[in-house]
């Protein structure tokens, strides 16, 4: 400890004297200035959560869903894609910048419909990206290169941990309007809307297209409609993140609804997509970014601009997962298959959220719980405290995101009467 | 009105448009000598037959899921590719001061350097370091450091056109010109584009000066088994410098070696002073990983750490490296004796003198442009040619087409 401090005070000094810096990390290090970057909020919940030795622990960090046994789920389709696939023999030839078309296509149908009039105009460009993040900074990347309009980013506020630092890597900057009221552990639709008529013109809006991370907390189309008016009224740029297609209700086209009610509003919107948790593929970092655009050329300048941002930073997309996705959407029988999936999925969380509530209850719980009922997608704002979160990971082994954020998926017909019991003991 | 009213159109990237006007070209004869992708004596993509192996491994394991990595990437992956760059016996990797980040690609890897770097090198944020990459050297080398925010990107001497090798005095003289602590891009084997190694004593001369002078040693290794076909030959640079204990990056790209273009599976090695530098260079990385990609891709890393990791495997991926590497090294030698028993006027020596992938033939931007109007033989306006694409069948055309070229378009006056 002490060699990092006195490293550090001989780096200040060498940024004043640099002959002083230079001598020092030619005896020690390069790296000696380096701070210890802190674990990442997310997903250092689940490197703690391994290293606990509990045999009733819980992972409640990262969205990642789990079958009602608590394992790892990996959706038939996706296997008999893979069967699909090992039997072509394909070569492994660079995808282009853009990724598998195949893929890109089936992308965009699946977020705007299949009888868009954007896509019957050709009037977007979609690229694979990895997965959602690979996708939002890609789409944070060009704003900051080509978005003549201010420099902000206005995000919902609370929104996905990961959301900052993207934009402000990319060189955006960030603002917030409020969303989440903690009062009601819903929708602060009022606020919200006032908030989003001071927003400077042309600005970027953040929007969560359905099951809203980490509150869980969806507006209600009627809401949405008015927010729709408002941000066309104040000019705002609209980016859209959507990674629970699917998730939310269980119902493809009913999640994507506000998606589309907003292009068919003549908002041109960017869009994040994400396959890691409706299709089950997380490792394989599949996802798209889409840019509605005016028409076929302003899409084709776009387009030749977002490959110049992304060949610098990995060049092409891998192929494996844009693979089994593409050929699951694309195969009738396969993306019947997956859809009952997705359905089967949403519908286990619907009914741990129902069990967690009744849990509750029966531990005598005098707080009003139904918050988590009415929360929709895989989280679930509990509403705890820090401190609170704080005592049930340190005594019951259950970890979280210090937000008070669940993940639903992680919760088990077995270990929910435990979650409720645990919960009741550090809120009553 | 339109936000994006005025984004310009961009050109495309060079080599991907030779790849898709070659695909539009109709002409029987047509041969394509850009990208850089191995290709079989029947000009088909090869997918290596140990992977094929592993792959079906894969598929067939049910114990297998599609779970997020960690943020570095596989554990299994990442020490099993520092291994096959530094050699089983490093000392620095027993010594604890070797770590990694699996990254997409080679490129991926250069790009979480590089972003590492301007954050944390030579002071906090300081774009203002220099970063010198040969000249010539592949083209996304520039975009990359670039875009990682750094302000002074430069050529260093490389490639001696005149000579037709490497111009070494004019490198070394840049080692000692340049600030300190400017960063070299160094090409650990099989210089691309040029095919140009320095020799073992070569390299000598430049670790001595980079040591004298505190400059920064980033490796590219992408061609690790493709240039001599021996994987331990091809590290012998990068295991010199840090022998001679230099804290350095090394990008790998297992897309050449491994065929495994298209999963992205590259890995940067990162060696520090010791295990305490290490895990606070490596947290910081995290980060940088966190808002690029937040986690890598599992699939190619599952092929390539489980081929690593078992000793047969292991054997079986060398011998297919070395079959790539042997049907260069064939055609090499055969695209040379032609143009030699064609009487081509000029030197070739330099066909067989190079190494790798790529040859540097020294045809003009004019010569080249007839090379791909004429004779629809399609390489980069350099003159670089990926001898990948030379097969038994279209040799003599090749061979004819660039002794017409030579001889019915000028030379450029230099």
């Amino acid at each position: 400890m002490a060699l990092l401090k006195s490293n550090k005070v001989i780096y200040c000094l060498g940024n004043i004297s640099p002959s002083l810096g230079v001598l020092s990390t030619r005896n020690s290090s390069w790296w000696g200035g380096v701070q210890m970057g802190p674990p990442d909020p997310i997903l250092g919940v689940t490197e703690a959560f391994k290293r606990d030795t509990n045999p009733k622990k819980m992972n409640l960090g990262v969205g990642a869903y789990r079958d009602d046994h608590g394992k790892p789920f990996v959706l038939s389709c996706v296997r008999k894609a893979e069967e699909l696939i090992t039997a072509k023999h394909m070569d492994k030839e660079y995808l282009p910048i853009g990724g598998l078309g195949d893929f890109s296509k089936c992308c965009a149908q699946l977020a705007l419909g299949a009888d868009s009039e954007v896509l019957k105009s050709s009037r977007n460009i979609t690229v694979q990206t990895i997965s959602g993040t690979g996708s939002l900074r890609i789409g944070a990347n060009f704003l900051a290169r080509f978005h003549g309009g201010p420099r902000d980013v206005y995000l919902p506020k609370p929104s996905w941990g990961n959301h900052t630092p993207i934009f402000r890597d990319a060189g955006m900057q960030l603002k917030a309007y409020r969303y989440y009221d903690p009062s009601t552990c819903g929708f602060d639709f009022k606020g919200a809307l006032d908030d989003i008529s001071k927003i400077p013109e042309q600005s970027v809006i953040m929007l969560h297209a359905c099951a809203h991370n980490p509150t869980g907390v969806d507006p209600k189309p009627e809401q949405w409609k008015e927010i729709s008016d408002l941000v066309k009224k104040r000019n705002l740029l609209v980016f859209f993140d959507m990674a629970y297609q699917g998730f939310a209700s269980g119902d493809i086209d009913r999640d994507a609804w506000a998606v589309r009610y907003f292009i068919e509003q003549g908002h041109n919107i960017l869009l994040s997509q994400s396959f890691a948790k409706n299709m089950g593929l997380y490792g394989e970092r599949v996802g798209g970014f889409t840019v509605v655009c005016n028409d076929t050329e302003e899409a084709k300048r776009v387009e030749s601009q977002l490959k110049i941002l992304i060949r610098p930073i990995y060049s092409n997309p891998p192929m494996n997962g844009a693979r089994i996705a593409a050929t699951i959407l694309n195969t009738p029988d396969l993306r019947s298959l997956w859809l009952e999936e997705v359905h089967f999925m949403a519908n286990r969380i619907i009914k741990m959220r129902e069990q967690l509530v009744a849990g509750l209850k029966k531990e005598g719980s005098s707080h009003n719980w139904q918050h988590v009922i009415d929360q929709i997608g895989m989280f679930c704002f509990t509403g705890l405290k820090p401190e609170q979160v704080e005592r049930l990971t340190k005594e019951f082994s259950v970890y979280m995101t210090k937000d008070g954020r669940i993940s639903m998926a992680g919760v088990t017909s077995a270990n929910v009467g435990y979650l409720a019991h645990g919960i009741h003991a550090v809120t009553k | 009105m339109s936000v994006f009213g005025d984004v310009p159109l961009a050109p495309p990237v060079a080599v991907f448009k030779l790849s898709a006007d070659f695909r539009e070209d109709g002409h029987p004869q047509k041969v394509n000598l850009g990208v850089g992708a191995y290709r079989t004596d029947d000009c088909q993509p090869w997918v290596l037959p140990v992977v094929k192996k592993v792959e079906r491994l894969i598929v067939e394991d049910a114990g297998l899921n599609h779970e997020y990595l960690p943020i570095l990437g596989l554990p299994e992956f990442r020490s099993a590719s520092s291994k096959v760059a530094l050699g089983d016996g490093s000392a620095a990797i027993k010594d604890g001061r070797v770590g990694g980040v699996q990254a997409l690609g080679g490129t991926g890897a250069l790009r979480i350097g590089a972003e590492f770097l301007r954050r944390w090198y030579n002071g906090v944020n300081n774009t203002a370091t220099p970063v010198y990459v040969s000249a010539p050297t592949w083209e996304n080398h520039n975009s990359v450091f670039a875009d990682a925010g750094f302000k002074d990107i430069r050529p260093y001497h490389y490639w001696d056109a005149a000579k037709r090798g490497l111009d070494l005095a004019g490198l070394l003289d840049d080692l000692e010109k340049a600030p300190e602590h400017s960063v070299f891009v160094l090409h650990a084997c099989a210089h691309n584009p040029t095919g140009t190694d320095p020799t073992r004593e070569e390299w000598k001369q430049i670790s001595e000066i980079m040591k004298r002078r505190s400059l920064f040693v980033f490796f590219d290794s992408a061609y690790q088994g493709f240039a001599s076909g021996d994987l331990d030959k091809d590290a012998w640079a990068i295991r010199y410098f840090v022998s001679e204990g230099f804290e350095l990056f090394i990008a790998q790209s297992f897309s050449k070696n491994f065929g495994l273009y298209n999963e992205r599976v590259g890995y940067l090695t990162v060696v520090a002073r010791d295990s305490e530098n290490l895990s606070r260079t490596l947290s910081q990385m995290e980060k940088i990983v966190r808002t690029t990609w937040s986690n890598p891709p599992s699939q190619g890393a599952r092929i390539v750490s489980k081929t690593l990791n078992c000793p047969e495997l292991f054997a079986e991926w060398k011998s297919n490296v070395k079959t790539m590497a042997d049907r260069v090294l064939l055609m090499r030698d055969q695209l040379k004796a032609k143009l030699q028993a064609l009487g081509t006027p000029g030197t070739w020596d330099h066909i067989t003198q190079q190494i790798g992938m790529f040859s540097f033939t020294g045809l003009n931007p004019k010569q080249v442009e007839y090379m791909i109007a004429e004779k629809h033989v399609y390489l980069m306006a350099s003159g670089r040619i990926n001898m990948c694409g030379l097969t038994t069948s279209n040799i003599d055309y090749i061979a004819q087409s660039i002794h017409d070229a030579v001889t019915k378009v000028p030379q450029c006056r230099s």
